[in-house]
């Protein structure tokens, strides 16, 4: 203060020093991680890409049995199968090379946790990117295909890292890949006419 | 010394004077070109560190020029990449001096991290100067990868999507962290775009400090050498290392010989092979990014590839992902797993010498193994060299101390050129 003249050292209130340096520190370093949230924040999907994201319709009646078709989710290819019902049947007696075969720990909404992963048996809807590392799982539907082996059921091979998927999606003992095929949020709008994004037609679905 | 005396004699006068009295120039000579001392015995592994810094040179000028002609977006990228190499003039010449460059970086880089692994360069007191040049490898590997991605040709987009995939590995906040650096809900043009802000202006400032950092750690410690040893211990009586040279005339002028051959190389490679076989650029980049098609083969550019076989080696995704980190992370522990009574390869026992051979033959092999197939024998042979790779940090504890080591001499080996 004014006028109090030179200190000695042995005036100076260390402690009291020390208390203020600190919580001048916190406080300072508390307005620095304040200030991060923004620019951490701007990193998040924008409000453009959000609303890109909302649900899409399609058209189930142009689906041939056996066919797979390929539309387009949040920039993620949605793979919607028409099982026929050999396909259907191939999905039994490989349990024991499976990883996960009640789905428990992979990633599907409710109403897929179930041997078909789908809401009806006949349509398989999956979110078409191996739970690896993201590259495209390629159709290969035929049993026995010859680079996969005589007792191959039929289902995805994913050329990347090598991961095998049966015809629910669910994966095969030894692939890089731990979990089945993700299964996005889906609904019947009507018999004819699938919505992906949405859990139900009359309110708005999760991720 | 005649030559300080004759300067004190003539002081600096006009121009010169006006300056040193302003900027500390002369000091700056003195302390780190003229008056830094360097062991007389450098050989040819002594050559990669100043390359290296010669590299980041080429890359920042280069890498300068090709911002002034590419369009960051997922609408502009790939063409903006193809004007530069069919219409810009001599934007071909530009572009494959820096992506040629990318990968010589790390040939160079990779040489001078065996040539520590080499000469025990790693080993006190030279930790923290080992430390800051992983960091410095760390952020080439960042640079490197967001570079990869900016032509947006399609080896550029499924290469991000596996990379960034990686971070979804790390549990409960993995998905989302995910999202936060895509900044969308697949690879778009948000990441994209912030992949080039951290290419051209974050990690490429971050890498100039570090290597800032990186000479000032060397000049505190001195340069270790091939015998191991510390010639700071023997001082002549001009107070000056017996065994050292200053580093300018004498090691300016032989690395601009290593220069000189090494642009040689790199000029070789980028007029008759500026792919390189597609090891420095891929064919399938040649493609624009197509978010719904996986090209038939990913394989990251050949720096990376030993890690990746690492990570491919191994069924279940978060312990591959786990140990390809491990893989990169085990350098920064070497001066502390390394127990040996000496530092030089030259003095040590067999064991040592066996682990380091055993160890870069891994190295190369998983690097070959990345980029082939993961099927059959390639998986399996890629288990086999992964477990040596991690056995040589795993075990060095116990073999560095094994064998007979030789006798360090007092002063380092040298011979007289005739």
């Amino acid at each position: 203060m004014a006028g109090d003249g030179v200190i000695g050292d042995s005036e100076v209130d260390k402690s009291r020093r020390v208390f203020l340096t600190a919580a001048t520190a916190v406080t300072g370093a508390l307005g620095v991680g304040l200030a991060a949230v923004p620019f951490i924040s701007s990193w998040m999907p924008s409000e453009r890409a959000r609303a890109l994201g909302l649900p899409t319709e399609l058209d189930l009646s142009k689906i041939e049995p056996g066919q797979m078709v390929v539309p387009v989710w949040r920039k993620q290819p949605i793979y919607v199968v028409r099982r026929t019902p050999a396909m259907l049947a191939s999905l039994t007696g490989h349990d024991d090379r499976l990883k996960d075969k009640d789905s428990k720990e992979s990633d599907q909404p409710s109403y897929a946790k179930n041997l078909v992963r789908a809401r009806k048996p006949e349509f398989l809807v999956l979110i078409g990117i191996c739970t690896h590392l993201g590259c495209l799982p390629k159709a290969r539907f035929e049993a026995g295909f010859p680079e996969l082996g005589a007792d191959w059921p039929g289902g995805f091979f994913c050329p990347c890292h090598g991961s095998r998927f049966d015809l629910s999606g669910r994966v095969f003992d030894g692939s890089p890949a731990s979990v089945n095929l993700r299964v996005p949020p889906y609904a019947y709008v009507n018999d004819q006419t699938l919505v992906i994004g949405l859990d139900s037609v009359s309110k708005k679905g999760a991720a | 010394m005649a030559a300080d005396s004759s300067g004190a004699d003539n002081p600096p006068r006009g121009l010169r004077a006006w300056l040193y009295k302003r900027f500390p120039i002369q000091e700056f000579i003195s302390e780190q070109l003229t008056g830094y001392y360097a062991p007389k015995n450098f050989n040819i592994w002594y050559f990669f560190g100043s390359l290296a810094l010669v590299i980041l040179v080429l890359q920042i000028v280069t890498g300068i020029f090709l911002t002034m002609f590419y369009k960051p977006g997922d609408a502009t990228a790939f063409d903006s990449v193809e004007f530069i190499m069919r219409e810009v003039q001599w934007g071909w010449l530009i572009r494959y001096l820096h992506s040629t460059g990318a990968s010589l970086f790390f040939i160079v880089v990779y040489l001078h991290m065996f040539r520590a692994m080499l000469y025990g360069s790693y080993r006190a007191p030279r930790e923290l100067l080992w430390l800051i040049g992983m960091l410095v490898y760390l952020a080439l590997m960042a640079e490197a990868f967001f570079g990869y991605v900016l032509p947006w040709g399609n080896m550029s987009f499924w290469g991000a999507q596996v990379i960034v995939n990686l971070f979804g590995t790390i549990p409960v906040i993995g998905p989302g962290l995910v999202e936060w650096i895509r900044g969308d809900y697949g690879i778009a043009d948000a990441t994209l775009n912030r992949f080039f802000a951290l290419h051209v202006a974050a990690v490429p400032l971050g890498i100039l400090l570090l290597v800032a950092l990186h000479l000032v750690a060397l000049r505190q410690t001195g340069s270790n050498n091939p015998d191991g040893i510390e010639i700071k211990a023997r001082v002549g009586p001009d107070g000056h290392p017996l065994d050292g040279i200053p580093f300018h005339p004498y090691y300016t002028v032989k690395d601009i010989v290593g220069v000189g051959v090494m642009f040689v190389l790199l000029t070789i490679v980028v007029f008759y092979v500026p792919t390189f076989g597609g090891l420095f650029l891929e064919g399938p980049n040649f493609e624009p990014a197509n978010p719904m098609s996986t090209p038939e083969h990913i394989a990251p550019v050949w720096y990376f590839t030993p890690y990746y076989a690492i990570l491919r080696a191994v069924p279940d995704q978060r312990l591959g992902a786990l140990l390809m980190f491990l893989a990169v992370a085990l350098f920064v522990f070497l001066p502390w797993l390394d127990r040996s009574p000496v530092k030089s390869m030259r003095y040590r026992g067999a064991p040592s010498k066996v682990a380091l051979g055993l160890f870069a033959l891994s190295f190369v092999a998983l690097g070959y193994l990345g980029l082939q197939p993961a099927e059959g024998l390639y998986v399996s042979l890629a288990r086999i060299f992964a477990v040596i790779y991690f056995l040589f940090f795993l075990l060095m504890p116990w073999y560095s101390r094994l064998g007979t080591m030789k006798p360090v001499p007092e002063r380092v080996t040298f011979h007289e050129h005739e």
